[in-house]
């Protein structure tokens, strides 16, 4: 979006943002110092010689830092703007890493990270210096241009916004649910169970929406305002933009593209999708955990959940989003999106690992002019290794679950047969993503299944 | 001497409007609740954890409140938008530059991308303190449609500025309906299904056809869509919105610990 623009003028576009965004920044800091000192609640974090540090101390030399940073974003000069920059070194780094592997795996591992940890990471100040370090990140990111145009292009703004509702909500859910867990633990109830008498809708209730409802008027009004909605040229059906994206909450679907072919990652598993929201309530028997946050008492369902959701949904998403260029090509975050960049791409189905690189043979094919019965025949022939994977995964998995692990065969005795296969077939499919994400990164697996004559790629 | 307020407020026509004094009395307050219209809605008292806002994080009613917003100002944009090839595309671009409400168009943008959002943050809550158990499982089914009812709301909305943007998306989004396994005509299994030797699914009779209404995206499919988007869907949506609110009341309210 900017590319149009010479760098000396792409940073005096943004300097004046840049300035009020660390100003915000400084501003947020001191007056969460000033409650923290203000309602008592100072702590004493560590102590150099004489000085002892405590939080409040702590955010105010944070609200500073920003406070110093702001001038030097606001005066829109290349050399002094260099000392608000993500140093050149990190970003070569950061893009010669990032690729669809280190990306997909790195999210994932490090929200496994944070759920390990999550007593850690739910304490407040280290809650709020990830708030403050993932803003100090798009803070420095937002001088490089190309990360500008991603970031700022006018349907993208509200996937930044999701990322950090996501986060801000994760935080403030694992937070109580940790709480909840230690009371329980204890043998309490959860804090939402205390202090939970019937009061009166109104004025309780009402006067809430009431607020709720003008807050939100105001803020659609500003985000009107202060940002226009994208209208790009007039529709023209023979001047194909690259990359052709389809609308942003459907990206983890095209991102699951370059994985399945359509007809599975289109319809079959949205459907499956949909289908295993549904199922929820009816597979989940587990009736503790109704009406408060909590984690160690549903951990099976909440882990399963949460990597559907954030990892294979909204991680997905972010990919499609940002880091997916022309041609669909991976781009890192700091990377410009070439049209001419060449990306090898030497697939191979299963079908030909088998014959010609295991067995050494070629492949089976019908004899010229047969009939297409015989044909037939022979596609599943030469298919076959995929298919046996395929009917096994489905047939073989679900028992050996009950007999080989104790935790799922009490699963199965509380479940009974038809909820038992119906959860762990929704699992098996849900699991057929990730499996296939695998094998392409490792052995470059196109398709277990090939059957290209049917359109039946699997 | 009576105020001018004291005098409003004994007059027949505000009595026959609001048939309780003000609201400042317990009785009262119980009163307005169960005789006005917009409030009847709610429970007259409620579990206080049940409106905590670190406990519900308010998104359900968000995302209603949105779908008011995005109802209010789609009207109001209806009046002026001319959903052909010729004219979309044009008023669109007088709604930026000239319209004097043109900011209408804005707010109803970002406010469909901020229900999509909301309403997936509802649903992750609702998840998160395990809501959907019973007795409110087959409220959690239905607002699962609601949820897809929403993207199909974005996702039609999207192609009827008739720019690029809008033509490609959605070009993009529905290419996948061409495979769609026996009814599409790159889909598994379509070429088994054949009439006297024919193929039944073609590019003019499959998914996706049916879902453009032609076989490109077109000026059909942007007769379809602005159908779709105007009337059919905001219909199904607000008819099962009346039953998943209606369903929370009888389902016992909003979820607490027992």
């Amino acid at each position: 979006m900017h590319g149009h623009v010479d760098h000396a003028t792409f940073l005096q576009q943004i300097s004046s943002f840049l300035g009020f965004y660390y100003i915000a920044l400084a501003a947020m800091n001191g007056i969460a110092a000033l409650a923290i000192w203000r309602g008592g609640r100072s702590k004493t974090l560590f102590r150099v010689g004489p000085l002892t540090f405590t939080n409040a101390l702590l955010w105010t030399v944070v609200a500073f830092f920003f406070l110093l940073m702001a001038p030097l974003a606001m005066s829109g000069s290349e050399p002094l703007m260099r000392w608000v920059s993500m140093p050149d070194a990190f970003k070569h780094a950061a893009d010669a890493v990032m690729g669809p592997v280190a990306y997909s795996l790195g999210s994932f591992l490090i929200l496994a990270v944070l759920f390990s940890f999550r007593k850690f990471f739910v304490k407040t100040w280290v809650a709020w210096l990830g708030l403050n370090l993932s803003f100090l990140f798009m803070g420095l990111s937002i001088t490089d241009p190309d990360f500008a145009a991603i970031v700022t292009k006018p349907d993208n703004v509200p996937i930044v916004g999701l990322i950090f509702l996501l986060g801000f909500f994760t935080w403030l859910a694992t937070a109580k649910a940790v709480k909840n867990d230690e009371r329980i633990a204890r043998g309490e109830k959860p804090l939402e169970a205390v202090d939970n008498e019937k009061i009166l809708v109104w004025p309780d209730l009402v006067y809430t929406e009431l607020i709720c409802m003008v807050a939100l008027t105001a803020l659609l009004l500003l985000w009107g305002i202060a940002l226009q909605a994208p209208l790009e040229e007039p529709a023209s059906s023979v001047k194909t933009p690259n990359p052709s994206k389809a609308p942003w909450y459907f990206l983890g679907l095209q991102e699951m593209l370059v994985y399945y072919d359509p007809w599975m990652a289109g319809v079959v598993l949205p459907s499956v999708v949909i289908v295993g929201l549904m199922a929820i309530p009816y597979i989940d028997f587990n009736r503790r955990g109704n009406g408060y946050y909590t984690i160690n008492e549903r951990k099976f369902a909440y882990v399963i959940f949460q990597f559907g959701f954030l990892v294979l949904w909204v991680t997905l998403i972010v990919m499609g989003t940002f880091l997916r260029g022309p041609n669909w090509n991976f781009f890192g975050f700091y990377e410009t999106w070439d049209v001419h960049k060449v990306v090898p791409m030497n697939n191979v189905d299963l079908s030909e690992y088998f014959w010609i690189r295991g067995l050494g043979r070629e492949m089976p094919r019908a004899p010229e002019g047969s009939g297409a019965g015989l044909e037939l025949l022979y596609i599943l022939w030469r298919e076959a290794p995929g298919i046996i994977l395929l009917i096994g995964y489905f047939t073989v998995i679900p028992p050996a679950m009950v007999v080989y692990s104790k935790f799922f065969r009490n699963m199965y005795l509380k479940m009974g047969l038809i909820r038992f296969m119906v959860m762990s077939h929704l699992l098996l499919l849900m699991g057929l993503l990730p499996i296939k994400m695998v094998c392409r990164w490792s052995f470059d697996l196109k398709y277990f299944i090939a059957i290209k004559e049917y359109f039946l790629n699997f | 001497m009576a105020s001018i307020s004291d005098i409003i407020r004994e007059s027949q026509i505000w009595k026959s409007i609001f048939r309780h004094p003000m609201p400042i009395d317990r009785r009262n307050r119980i009163v307005v609740m169960l005789t006005n219209f917009f409030l009847h809605l709610h429970p007259v008292s409620i579990k206080k954890q049940g409106i905590a806002l670190s406990y519900t994080w308010c998104m359900g009613g968000v995302t209603f409140f949105l779908f008011l917003v995005e109802t209010v100002t789609g009207v109001l944009l209806m009046f002026y938008y001319r959903p052909t090839v010729e004219l979309a595309f044009q008023d669109i671009t007088n709604l930026r530059d000239v319209m004097a409400m043109g900011v209408l168009r804005e707010i109803h943008r970002w406010g469909a991308h901020a229900m999509v959002i909301t309403v997936w943050l509802h649903m992750y809550r609702v998840f998160l303190t395990g809501s959907y158990k019973p007795p409110r499982e087959f409220n959690w089914v239905i607002g699962v449609v609601l949820l897809l009812l929403t993207l199909l709301l974005s996702f039609t909305g999207y192609l009827l500025p008739w720019d690029q943007l809008a033509i490609w998306a959605i070009t993009v989004g529905s290419n996948m309906a061409r495979a769609t396994p026996f009814l599409g005509h790159e889909g598994p299994g379509a070429a088994l299904l054949t009439l006297d030797g024919r193929n039944m699914i073609t590019q003019v009779s499959d998914a996706r056809f049916g879902l453009l209404a032609a076989r490109i995206v077109g000026e059909e499919t942007l007769n379809r869509f602005y159908v779709l988007h105007c009337v059919f869907i905001p219909l199904v949506v607000a008819l099962l919105l009346a039953i998943h609110f209606w369903r929370v009341r009888k389902d016992g309210g909003i979820s607490t610990p027992l």
